[in-house]
């Protein structure tokens, strides 16, 4: 990382200059991030920034800009972008226009050479996420629509725009796990970072970080295919993704090319094992899913004791800079340019496993070391549950006869090849009528009257004849699915058989939940308040997944179990499907909404939640699982405006029964409009 | 078409890779599903399985490249020629292996009015599909879990029948359309509708390796493949040589290898054990097992080869027991370990 600046003190260009004014906004990583992500767009795949729109990242993207060759291809992609602009299709002006089939290319064969930048990434459906990965594997898009079956070679960089907030709103796995780079410019998460006292460490940090130019990265282009992968590097990685959880393998590959970019942007003809550390820090510490197993014993090298592992540094790829910075330049320059490989190679796989571990972001790592198992599997299972509705509202299914009237959409191909068999008789036809009308105009005129043109004009000649019912518009078909939400009384003694209920059924229905399309999710409420176990999906793989481990026990929190139902239901009604509210309680809360035991304070905020329940007008099923029907549960089920049905010995087949049986009955009853 | 990567030089991964070589040497197994982790190579293995397979005779001229020696199977031109006499002519081709992109529409999956032709001479033709593509070859669907519901719809009632009736824009054409399905997905981005998993023949689950030295060896191979595809190729050819050696051989072989009584028995009881519906199970069990002895240059077919291609051929096929939380494959293995005595 001291590439030997040819004029670092002296005076700056114009590029180097934005890039320094850039820097106090952004933190090394992502600056990082941007310079070996230009050396080589296509084979890192691309970057994830994680921002709202704001200074951060347009300063980012500024960076960016001025490090690309001018002239670099730049797409943006819209969300709600359809197949035939992302992948190409017909040209219909240019078809009409010259009558035979004109194809026009999709966004992703203009980005060729270049970058595709999606906006509102983590929005992105999985279908189109799936196209793109597509591309990217295969570097072609491989067309066969509107009559069209075209390939074209295509290799870009795609810069995903992630505005996502909240932990569930990322973009969706697939293509998450082929972009190396994730850059997280959220204003919080840097804040969090360089703290008041670590701010000379970070100025000095900055000082020491290379200023890269566009010439840099056009030379470190050049150099990247003569650049060497020692096979110790190769290990180093593997091993490291190995041990911080990361399964797919596709990162330590990417970390190797991140690696290699690293050292074609320092002019050296193999990757050192800082290329490796800078790599691991930045394509594999984002990725991880666990905390390494064995705590990397503290490196024998003394290089510098790594930090412990609670970073308050946001990701930072090199520890050591921060802590000594001084002493630490000498000597990694003394490495550089004297000794290629001064360390024994057992160690470097320790080395990058630290610098990675060391770079995993400071949220993300306590979510590890707390909850490991959740957040792995959370991880691992990705989030496609979330995204996936997109792609149900309006799914076009055929075309049918018909005027494009009332939103209805023209299908212009099917109208055309409507209308394509009966050319030639329809030109025939209006030569006819055009004898015929000169015909009777000269007669006419002959007659010595005149009569309105107008009405007897012939028709301008058009190549394509075009009638009334040739047209076709799209028909598009929208499933009202139903996500069905188990709230689960998870207290107490009986928590187990009631939780071994619920998770059958919620399996059963899963098991064929695909036939209607239908998702699940599961709530359950225990302690302190409740926890979202499994997000709405349709993946029996994933459910199975997060109801392996339930936990049971502890106090009722009812208040809170039912808020949280109302606010997941609302935000399932949200995203256009009906959500039922499967509620298994015995109706009797003990702790409040606030966490404080009690079951006075606690039935008054049950009996306030049941109300607001009531208000958000949702569909809802409450089954007591108490041994006797209780009172206080038929008067919730009341108070919340829910079928009631005591269910003491419910197992798991009588239980999906029921729901089913409800969610029969919504279906009937008009869906819920948002 | 850029060059792919060998076939060959994909590491480990057995069960997928036999599934596909099986599926290579005799179609009538029905399609492979390959399902699993994301970055473990599926779409890798497919793609470079057309380089893999041997060519094949076909008709010349014919659209739908049909055999010169099929009867019934062939389309209605080559059946016209035939009862004319005509002697047709026929050159070797390779086998096609169709990827259907994501995002293809109806009109190109199962061929369409000729757009052009319809549009500059007003002629009512009819141009073949992505369907009349894959005859006789393979038809690959990567993300075959995202696939649009009505494209599955007709890919189901076309796998079933052979052939592909298209009833559309005042054309009436069926042609044959008998291909080797060949689906990969990711199970946590939605199931597979039964309907379609019952037409794959063989299903293999796919997991990234996690040892490391096998980890190693793919980043290894995939790096030096990048940075020289063609040297690399030429590394591997001699290997993927022999891979194709191997099918070739399988196929010449295939009829020869015997089924004895035992091994039906042993597979129908396998099957009665499982609870399979169907015979589908059976049926596939025999014929994987019988190209897997093929495959081998063995005379016939043992336990050893039903107890190897029992869990691609059955692990689909069992009723669904959610609450059962042993998955599938386990529950094939304790079966042929109960019944073969492992």
């Amino acid at each position: 990382m001291t590439r030997a600046m040819p004029d670092a003190g002296a005076s700056l260009t114009a590029s180097e200059q934005r890039w320094r004014c850039a820097q106090p906004s952004l933190s090394i990583a992502a600056l990082h991030a941007a310079s070996l992500f230009a050396v080589d767009p296509v084979g890192t795949g691309g970057v994830v920034i994680r921002a709202l729109p704001g200074p951060a990242r347009d300063s980012w993207l500024q960076c960016l800009n001025g490090l690309l060759p001018q002239g670099t291809p730049q797409r943006r992609v819209p969300l709600h972008i359809n197949d035939e602009r992302l992948l190409g299709g017909l040209d219909l002006a240019a078809t009409l226009q010259a009558g035979r089939p004109i194809a026009q290319q999709g966004v992703l064969t203009l980005a060729d050479g270049g970058i595709v930048l999606l906006a509102m990434a983590e929005r992105l459906t999985p279908a189109t996420a799936a196209r793109l990965a597509v591309v990217l594997d295969t570097q072609e898009v491989a067309l066969a629509r509107d009559g069209l079956a075209t390939r074209h070679a295509t290799r870009f960089g795609v810069i995903a725009l992630d505005e996502g907030l909240a932990d569930d709103e990322r973009l969706a796995p697939a293509l998450l796990d082929r972009l190396a780079f994730s850059v997280d410019l959220h204003p919080q998460n840097y804040d969090a970072g360089p703290a008041a006292d670590d701010q000379m460490a970070l100025d000095q940090d900055l000082a020491d970080t290379p200023v890269w130019s566009a010439a840099d990265v056009a030379s470190a282009r050049d150099l990247l295919p003569q650049i060497d992968a020692p096979e110790e590097i190769v290990k180093a990685l593997v091993s490291t993704a190995l041990a911080l959880g990361v399964a797919s393998l596709r990162a330590p590959l990417l970390a190797l090319r991140v690696a290699r970019a690293s050292a074609a942007l320092d002019g050296r003809l193999r990757i050192s094992d800082d290329d490796a550390k800078l790599a691991a820090a930045l394509v594999l510490a984002p990725r991880a899913t666990q905390v390494p197993t064995p705590p990397a014993e503290p490196p024998p090298n003394e290089d510098e004791p790594p930090e412990p592992p609670p970073p308050e540094e946001a990701p930072d790829p090199s520890p050591e800079d921060q802590t000594e910075p001084p002493p630490r330049d000498d000597e990694e320059s003394s490495k550089d340019e004297e000794t290629p490989e001064p360390p024994p190679v057992g160690n470097l796989e320790d080395r990058v496993l630290d610098a990675a571990q060391a770079a995993i972001p400071a949220g993300l790592l306590a979510a590890l070391m707390s909850g490991q198992d959740r957040r792995a599997s959370a991880q691992a299972s990705g989030r496609a549950g979330a995204v996936q509705q997109g792609q149900k509202r309006g799914r076009p299914s055929g075309a049918r006869r018909g005027e494009p009237r009332a939103g209805a959409r023209l299908n212009v191909i099917e109208t055309l090849r409507a209308a394509a068999p009966w050319q030639k008789i329809r030109h025939a036809e209006i030569e006819r009528t055009r004898v015929l009308s000169d015909a009777v105009m000269t007669r006419v005129a002959s007659a010595g009257r005149r009569i309105a043109s107008s009405s007897v004009a012939p028709p301008p000649r058009a190549r394509v004849q075009v009638r009334r019912d040739d047209f076709h518009v799209t028909r598009y078909k929208q499933r009202s699915a139903t996500t069905t939400l188990f709230v689960v009384d998870a207290s107490g003694s009986s928590a187990l058989n009631r939780l071994a209920e619920a998770k059958g059924a919620v399996e059963l229905l899963l098991a064929d939940c695909y036939v209607r399309r239908d998702q699940v999710a599961v709530l359950a409420f225990r302690g302190k308040g409740a926890e979202l176990l499994l997000p709405p999906t349709r993946s029996l793989v994933r459910a199975k997944r997060s109801l392996a481990g339930l936990p049971g026990g502890g106090g009722t929190p009812l208040a809170s179990g039912i808020d949280a139902a109302v606010a997941l239901a609302a935000s399932i009604a949200r995203r256009g499907e009906t959500p039922i509210v499967v509620l298994l309680t015995d109706g009797r809360g003990n702790i409040a909404r606030d966490g404080s035991p009690g079951r006075a304070r606690a039935g008054d905020d049950v009996q306030l939640a049941a109300r607001q329940f009531r208000a958000a007008n949702l569909r809802a099923l409450l089954i007591d699982t108490s041994p006797q029907p209780q009172a206080a549960a038929r008067q919730l089920a009341q108070d919340m405006g829910a079928s009631y049905l005591p269910l003491p010995y419910a197992g798991a087949t009588a239980l999906s029964q029921a729901v089913a049986l409800a969610t029969k009955s919504v279906s009937a009853v008009p869906a819920v409009t948002r | 078409m850029s060059v792919q990567f060998p076939f060959s030089a994909i590491v480990g991964q057995d069960e997928m890779k036999l599934a596909i070589l099986i599926a290579a040497v005799d179609p009538s197994v029905g399609g492979v599903l390959v399902f699993g982790d994301r970055g473990t190579g599926k779409s890798t293995a497919v793609r470079a399985l057309a380089a893999m397979l041997p060519k094949m005779r076909a008709v010349v001229g014919c659209r739908y490249h049909c055999d010169p020696e099929a009867g019934g199977s062939a389309c209605e031109d080559c059946k016209a020629l035939k009862l004319a006499g005509t002697p047709v002519k026929s050159h070797l081709m390779p086998v096609p292996v169709v990827d259907l992109p994501l995002g293809a529409t109806e009109d190109r999956v199962v061929g369409a009015l000729d757009l052009e032709r319809a549009l500059s001479q007003g002629v009512k033709a009819y141009e073949p599909g992505l369907l009349a593509r894959a005859n006789r070859g393979f038809l690959y669907i990567d993300e075959v879990n995202l696939l649009e519901d009505h494209l599955v719809d007709l890919l189901i009632d076309v796998a079933a029948s052979g052939e592909n009736v298209v009833e559309r824009e005042g054309l009436s054409v069926r042609h044959p359309a008998r291909f080797v399905l060949v689906g990969s997905g990711n199970p946590e981005e939605g199931e597979l509708r039964p309907q379609l998993l019952d037409r794959f023949g063989l299903s293999v689950e796919v997991k990234t390796p996690t040892d490391l030295p096998s980890r190693i060896e793919v980043v290894r191979r995939r790096d030096q493949f990048e940075r020289d595809p063609a040297g690399f190729t030429e590394k591997w050819k001699k290997e993927d040589e022999r891979v194709r050696r191997s099918i070739v051989k399988g196929k010449s072989h295939i009829a020869e290898v015997v089924v004895p009584d035992a091994a039906l028995e042993r597979a129908a009881q396998l099957c009665m054990a499982l609870g399979t519906d169907g015979l589908r199970g059976e049926l596939t069990l025999i014929r994987a097992a019988r190209a897997l002895a093929a495959l081998q240059g063995a005379a016939a077919v043992t336990d050893e080869h039903l107890k190897r291609v029992a869990p691609p051929a059955l692990r689909h096929r069992l009723r669904r027991n959610p609450l059962d939380d042993a998955g599938s494959t386990v529950r094939v293995d304790r079966a042929v370990a109960e019944l073969f005595g492992a």
